[in-house]
């Protein structure tokens, strides 16, 4: 069997476990439109802030729910491995003529089609909200793209995670760290108008910000390429170190001759 | 269906960090087609020698060749010469019994207009037919188990490694495993490597026995010649009301040691075999001592297992975990 | 004997929870770091929002979101009580006090009390992180009695709310259960701006949503005044008693099948 076609069935069992789990798919849906809602309408007079950078904060937020959900995506990935660890099932997959590259890149292609469902929905939500995005259709595309790289790269992570604790719990452990970094990041306010130096220093240093901006450029700004080099930059470098580091974690785990 | 190579093991160590010897120098040949019993208590080394005969871990010394492949050097081709039922079920408890066939079938690269067919087979085979369509998550252990065989045997694996398979099945369960396992070695020539801490599968099932303690085989044979080479019966005696067991153990400790083993009674072993019997029953006559049972056991594994270790294997105390590999 | 026989179990049941939590870090340390890292998040990320027209709380915004950071740990302090409760039900312990408890509401004070300490641990250091960096306190001594007093109320009816959902569903699954209600009504609220500034639906759901009268009042007292306090009260206390109720008749729910 061909490397691609042992990725599509990892893909397609990563799936189907996903889709078998409710809270899986509630929770990337419903808990980002909530936050988004609320936060959006509860600091919407934010945009009269001199120098805020649109009219609607619901336009300028709308990148929030990509990011929550390529963490959410980090949990799946890495609780799910950990489970077939825990459960011996990556034993019962070691035995076969599985390629170690294939486990980790089908479990990512997993990923990459909840996530793509999930930027679809996050997009069309803001769209039937009234957002309106200043790159166009093809803008749209590139966003759904650079989201759903996001999601491949913080899933990459999680998996990482998964093979070298082999715990579920040490996964979910991960989920208040990154929720860490996203909130201290440009999340809420550009970085020119955060107030507290100490907050605006860790926000300009922190690569989500990046990640945020690059999405938000192409819905409140059009064609920033700074702004898009940074984000699709800092996903690669994400996405490389934590395959990288993942391929690692695996050969540990996977000492099979 | 004879088979061309079995199992052989020469000096096979594993050593975890921490000077941990899970495995002391293992050598072992199984014949094709033969059902190979591996007993011992917990922490014997049982699944590291399992783990590394199935390629899942290196060894840090010796060698072994499964189905004629090194188990270094070859690793894929002994895994696609081999099955492996491992201690935990390893199942996916959001997918459903034929799910897991039909993946088990693709990955060991089985042309998908095969696949259903090979999964129906051995759904019936089984016994789970009716159940194929639920989540393993709703199976019971004893259903699991047998999923556990059938995507063992998936790819028709000439060998077959079954890792304390029915440990917390019910009887039931057990015995239909036990079936299922001596056809398979007896119609179709599967090699079986059964490891077990259960005397009575052991015996029931194994052609031959090997019994590992402390990382090393202690004894190895068939369980009728290992009990022969222990060659004593037990006996044990129940006192009748008026009658007291120490009074009765001081007449039949004349005839071979006593084991302890007996929670109601006393139980010898006796020195010079079944012709003590007769010698006992006159004692306690005439010493007017009554008895409500006296019983004549057969040496069991266990038997063998005291006489090589000095530690009986049933209720043995060890709960030195197995190093997870 | 009676009330004895309660509150021997109360304490115990307190005693236990409270034992089990200080010992284990990753059960304290959730309920600590993250109302700290609210508070670092909005009050810190967010203090711009103060230049915005119309903004006009005396107490700068440290303050203002220091209320609001306050009664959500004091919420999900219940809510947190809950996932344990679940927890017990569902691995058989619960079914052991309910077999040794003589007086089985005495659980769900145990329950309660236990809440209560945890968060009063998180409200201290709270108080002492935002007094650090700055925090202008308006009110007097007795208005921040009251400001905590209606903030452990709270915690009670988030307890009780979170209670009542872990014995009617004796799993951990029912965790999204207990919180997506609570982090409703916390964020359907003059969160990040007074309710003045809300426009639109939010602002309709903000008015008759009963935290933002907890909001209003604790931000009143916080800077010295009592708006408010005279309608927050009466709610939370009503609220607490609704939910005592329910939270009683879950404790039936597992009684019947439990035994």
């Amino acid at each position: 069997m061909t490397a691609l076609a042992q990725v599509g069935y990892v893909a397609r069992r990563s799936v189907l476990r996903t889709a078998r789990q409710p809270a899986n798919i509630i929770f990337p849906f419903v808990f980002p439109t909530a936050l988004l809602a609320v936060t959006s309408a509860g600091l919407s007079p934010a945009t009269k802030i001199p120098g805020f950078p649109s009219d609607s904060f619901l336009a300028f937020f709308l990148a929030f729910p990509f990011i929550q959900g390529a963490l959410f995506a980090t949990m799946n990935a890495g609780t799910d491995l950990a489970r077939d660890i825990q459960t011996g099932f990556l034993n019962r997959l070691a035995l076969t003529p599985l390629r170690g590259g294939a486990l980790i890149v089908g479990q990512l292609g997993g990923i990459a089609v909840l996530a793509f469902i999930q930027n679809c929905y996050y997009l069309a939500v803001g769209l039937i909200a009234g957002v309106r995005l200043e790159s166009g259709i093809v803008g749209g595309i590139v966003l759904i793209i650079l989201a759903t790289g996001v999601a491949i790269a913080f899933g990459a992570l999680g998996a990482f995670f998964a093979l070298r604790t082999g715990s579920g719990e040490a996964v979910q452990g991960l989920f208040p760290l990154l929720f860490v970094g996203l909130f201290l990041s440009s999340m809420n306010l550009p970085r020119n108008l955060i107030e507290q130096d100490w907050f605006r220093t860790v926000a300009t240093f922190n690569p989500i910000s990046y990640l945020i901006e690059g999405l938000r450029s192409l819905i409140i700004t059009g064609w920033d390429w700074e702004a898009l080099g940074l984000a699709f930059g800092f996903a690669a470098l994400l996405a490389g170190s934590a395959m990288v580091l993942a391929s690692w974690a695996l050969q540990l785990r996977l000492t099979r001759t | 269906m004879a088979q061309a190579h079995g199992i052989e093991a020469e000096g096979l160590v594993r050593t975890f960090k921490g000077d941990i010897v899970a495995v002391d120098g293992i050598d072992l040949r199984v014949e094709p087609g033969e059902i190979y019993g591996f007993l011992g208590p917990n922490g014997a080394g049982k699944s590291t020698t399992v783990h590394m005969l199935t390629t899942l871990l290196p060894p840090t010394s010796g060698s072994a060749r499964v189905a004629g492949f090194d188990i270094v050097k070859e690793g894929p081709k002994v895994r696609s010469s081999i099955g492996a039922a491992l201690q935990e079920a390893a199942l996916d408890s959001l997918l459903t019994g034929r799910e897991h066939l039909n993946l088990q079938c693709a990955l060991h690269g089985i042309p998908r207009s095969e696949r259903r067919a090979r999964s129906q087979e051995l759904l019936e085979r089984v016994g789970l037919t009716l159940a194929a369509d639920r989540k393993v998550g709703g199976y019971s252990g004893g259903m699991k188990r047998r999923l556990d065989l059938a995507l063992a045997l998936a790819h028709r694996p000439t060998i077959l490694f079954l890792d304390e398979p029915t440990t917390g099945l019910d009887p039931q369960s057990r015995a239909a495993l036990w079936t299922e396992v001596a056809r398979l070695a007896r119609d179709d020539g599967v090699t079986v490597f059964l490891t077990t801490q259960y005397l009575e599968e052991a015996d029931a099932l194994a052609d031959r026995v090997g019994i590992i303690d402390h990382g090393h085989i202690v004894a190895e044979g068939t369980p009728a010649q290992l009990k022969a080479q222990i060659g004593r019966p037990t006996v044990e005696a129940v006192p009748a009301d008026g009658a007291t067991p120490e009074a009765i153990a001081r007449i039949m400790e004349q005839f071979g040691e006593n084991t302890g083993g007996s929670a109601k009674g006393v139980a010898v072993r006796l020195e010079h075999g079944v012709e003590d019997l007769a010698g006992i029953v006159r004692a306690l006559d005439a010493e007017g001592l009554k008895l409500q049972n006296l019983e004549l056991h057969a040496p069991s594994l266990d038997d063998v297992f005291l006489a090589k270790t000095g530690r009986s294997l049933e209720g043995s105390e060890e709960e030195e975990a197995e190093v997870e590999a | 004997m009676i009330r004895r026989d309660f509150w021997s179990v109360a304490f115990a049941v307190a005693w236990r929870v409270l034992h089990n939590v200080f010992t284990t870090p990753s059960l304290l340390l959730p309920g600590l770091i993250f109302p700290l890292f609210f508070f670092t998040a909005f009050a810190g990320g967010l203090s711009r929002v103060e230049s915005i027209p119309g903004f006009d709380f005396p107490n700068g915004y440290t303050a203002f979101q220091f209320v609001f950071v306050l009664l959500q740990s004091a919420a999900f302090g219940g809510v947190f009580t809950g996932f344990g409760i679940a927890r017990d039900f569902e691995y058989g312990f619960a079914r052991r006090l309910l077999l040794a408890a003589p007086r089985r509401s005495g659980l769900v004070a145990g329950y309660t009390l236990a809440a209560a300490g945890r968060w009063a641990v998180t409200a201290t250091i709270l108080t002492i992180v935002a007094l650090a960096v700055g925090m202008q306190v308006g009110g007097s001594g007795v208005n921040l009695i009251a400001l905590y007093a209606l903030a452990l109320i709270v915690n009670l009816a988030g307890t009780l709310w979170a209670s009542g959902i872990a014995m009617r569903l004796r799993t951990v699954q029912a965790g999204p259960i207990m919180q997506l209600p609570v982090f409703l009504l916390l964020f359907f609220a003059p969160v990040y701006v007074p309710l003045a500034l809300l426009k639109g639906w939010l602002h309709s759901v903000a008015s008759v949503n009963p935290t933002t009268a907890f909001l209003e009042a604790g931000r009143s007292l916080i800077s010295g005044s009592t708006d408010h306090v005279s309608v927050a009260f009466p709610v939370a206390i009503g609220l607490a008693v609704l939910l005592s109720v329910w939270a009683w008749r879950g404790l039936r729910s597992a009684e019947r099948a439990a035994l």
